[in-house]
């Protein structure tokens, strides 16, 4: 599947397409199959949302959505040396969905 | 240290006003992403993997106490209550917001801080001796002539958009502890065979994809015409280094193709040329940068007696400390490299710390290093058991400076957008792994350094041991080299062969060492005994 990321401009926060936003949980992220450039020149000329680009990912069970390259995965997920600032710092075993 | 002028306020208040209307138009959507990027970045404010990232210049890494308390306070009102502190003796933040940006600009300027060119292809913040003032081995201070070279590389409209960015070191010592050589220009201070202090110009220096040691091109610059000299340096570069490859942009692919000896036959008729120009600021303006960094009222009957009989903080004097060129002071290393930890990151509450024994131990003055640590320059031996006790309690003891504990490590992929594969988790491992293992006394001096991608921040090819982490068909991979070194005997790394996984590249990291230990002669650091046996027994234990 592709999906779409960028960074929130005001906040910097690593954000995923849903279909109608944009949203900080890589698990609301939705295929857009051919459609991301299309999206993508929307969304730029909508100036809320900064360096946007598609990625290859895969379905991932109850998690939603699995970038396909570790990079992607940090960035759903937040530094793996730091557990206690991602998006999930109750969840000892976050760290193993990025790795 | 050096105070702003009206001037200097001046200049940085007026960038922080601009700014602010910048910030603003962008968040009403009056400027493009596009248009706003080149504008954010001539204020260090980066776009990394979680957030914005904010980078701070830190004057050759000279700090006072009240500079780092604001620093600590932008942690905790700005970010998520910590800083990293950088090989560029910078510090960054990783996790500002847009709207935050110019308030914290802001903060800093009330302290005559910034952020200015510390990204871009401009020059960059001037670094320099983090003992610069206080060690023993020094001809002069050097830090009156970084702020000179500060003052005239601060928005030198000649030099903006120079082909790639420039990095400028300036020491005064013997020994290099900056990397001098490393740097698109490193200047040493000396004196020549009359007795007269000048300076010695080596360009061409660099790390990244294309790692170059900078050849000697003038042994001798009065220091009279330092800038006049540094000016044909960078006029050279700026009107022939390639624009067409920006990885063939830097400065030591200019010295390289050129030739050290055309590059400096056109430095020289540029100097000549630029001599009769007169663009070398007045005598005056320098004896008023060096009326700042006139020495702290040391205690002349301060005692040299110091009590080692505490073995814990005998072993962190051992290691931690370097002798002073006034009696009865030492200078103090803060250690960034718990074991465990992560290299160079401090927590606010660490960084006021350090701010308030600064203040109380160390006439008013920090530095940051390099290697990613904290310098405390003028400390009485009489305050030093104190301070320690003080370090201690607040996690900031490690008695493990220059060891194979005190890595040097990169952001990497943990929060970097340029980074191929982590840094940080190895540099964890590995010291985890010496700790617990009870060699890292037994190695002695021994840096290790790495870098998460081909733009080597981590200085991977200065190590005694780099590593470089790779990319390999998605999955991080870790390349070793052996034998860097950044110091005075500057060399290279070299790829010992295949990579590792992130548990691999730990155990080799081991192997290496216990050839070391096997092999080594009386007196031989890591690096001496690799330099004479060579690579191959070292490959053998690793690949084996």
């Amino acid at each position: 599947m592709k999906i779409l990321t960028g960074n929130d401009l005001k906040s910097g926060a690593v954000v995923w397409w849903t279909g109608q936003d944009w949203s900080i949980h890589v698990e609301d992220a939705v295929d857009v199959g051919d459609q991301a450039d299309t999206i993508l020149a929307q969304e730029e000329a909508a100036r809320r949302v900064n360096a946007s680009y598609a990625i290859d990912a895969e379905p991932d069970g109850e998690r939603g959505v699995r970038p396909a390259h570790i990079k992607d995965r940090i960035r759903a997920l937040g530094p793996t040396v730091r557990p206690d600032l991602t998006l999930k710092p109750a969840d000892p075993n976050a760290g193993n969905w990025v790795i | 240290m050096y105070r702003y002028d009206q001037y200097d306020q001046a200049m940085v208040d007026t960038r922080v006003a601009e700014f602010r209307d910048q910030t603003r138009r962008r968040l009403e959507g009056k400027l493009t992403e596009d248009q706003f990027k080149p504008l954010r970045l001539q204020n260090g404010l980066y776009l990394q993997l979680h957030a914005y990232m904010l980078r701070v210049a830190v004057p050759y890494g000279t700090l006072n106490a009240a500079q780092m308390h604001v620093l600590a306070n932008i942690a905790d009102k700005y970010d998520r209550g910590y800083g990293h502190f950088t090989t560029r003796q910078n510090i960054q933040y990783n996790w500002i917001k847009l709207e935050d940006a110019p308030d914290i600009l802001a903060d800093l300027a009330a302290v005559e801080m910034h952020a200015i060119q510390t990204s871009g292809n401009c020059i960059r913040n001037i670094s320099s001796d983090q003992f610069a003032g206080a060690a023993a081995d020094e001809l002069i201070d050097p830090r009156p002539y970084a702020e000179l070279l500060r003052q005239w590389s601060s928005f030198h409209p000649e030099f903006l958009t120079l082909p790639r960015k420039f990095k400028i070191c300036v020491i005064a010592s013997e020994t290099d502890r900056a990397a001098m050589k490393l740097h698109d220009i490193g200047i040493r201070i000396v004196k020549n065979a009359a007795g007269e202090i000048g300076a010695a110009f080596y360009v061409g220096g660099g790390m990244g994809r294309t790692p170059m040691i900078a050849p000697l091109i003038r042994d001798f610059v009065p220091l009279d015409q330092l800038i006049t000299y540094s000016e044909a340096c960078l006029r050279v570069y700026n009107r022939y280094g390639r624009r067409d490859n920006k990885y063939k942009a830097r400065i030591k692919i200019l010295v390289h193709e050129l030739g050290k000896e055309e590059y400096t036959r056109q430095v020289e008729e540029e100097f000549a040329h630029l001599l009769t120009q007169g663009i070398e600021p007045p005598i005056a303006e320098l004896e008023r940068i060096m009326a700042h960094f006139a020495d702290p009222a040391f205690d002349t009957a301060a005692s040299d007696d110091l009590d080692l009989s505490n073995r814990d903080f005998a072993l962190w004097v051992a290691r931690n400390t370097v002798a002073h060129k006034q009696p009865g002071y030492v200078i103090a290393n803060i250690s960034l490299k718990p074991v465990g930890g992560i290299p160079g990151d401090a927590s606010a509450a660490q960084i006021h710390l350090m701010a308030d024994l600064a203040k109380e131990y160390s006439f008013d003055e920090l530095r940051v290093t390099h290697a990613q640590n904290i310098v405390l320059p003028h400390v009485r031996k009489a305050d030093l058991f104190t301070l320690w006790q003080k370090l201690e309690a607040a996690g900031l003891g490690a008695a493990n400076l220059d060891t194979v504990e005190d890595i040097i490590a990169c952001p990497g992929l943990d929060y970097c957008s340029l980074a191929n594969a982590r840094s940080i988790p190895v540099a964890q491992k590995i010291s985890q792994r010496f700790a617990a293992n009870g060699k890292t006394g037994e190695l002695g001096e021994l840096k290790l350094k790495i870098s998460g991608c081909i733009n080597a921040c981590g200085h991977h090819h200065a190590g005694h041991i780099g590593i470089l982490g790779v990319d390999k068909k998605g999955l991080e991979n870790y390349q070793l080299l052996l034998g860097g070194c950044e110091g005075d005997d500057t060399s290279l790394g070299k790829i010992t062969g295949p990579g590792f996984t992130e548990d691999g590249i730990v155990d080799a990291v081991e192997k290496a060492t216990d050839v070391y230990l096997a092999e080594r002669e009386e007196g031989e650091r890591f690096l001496d005994t690799y330099r004479r046996i060579g690579m191959e027994k070292f490959k053998e234990a690793i690949y084996a």
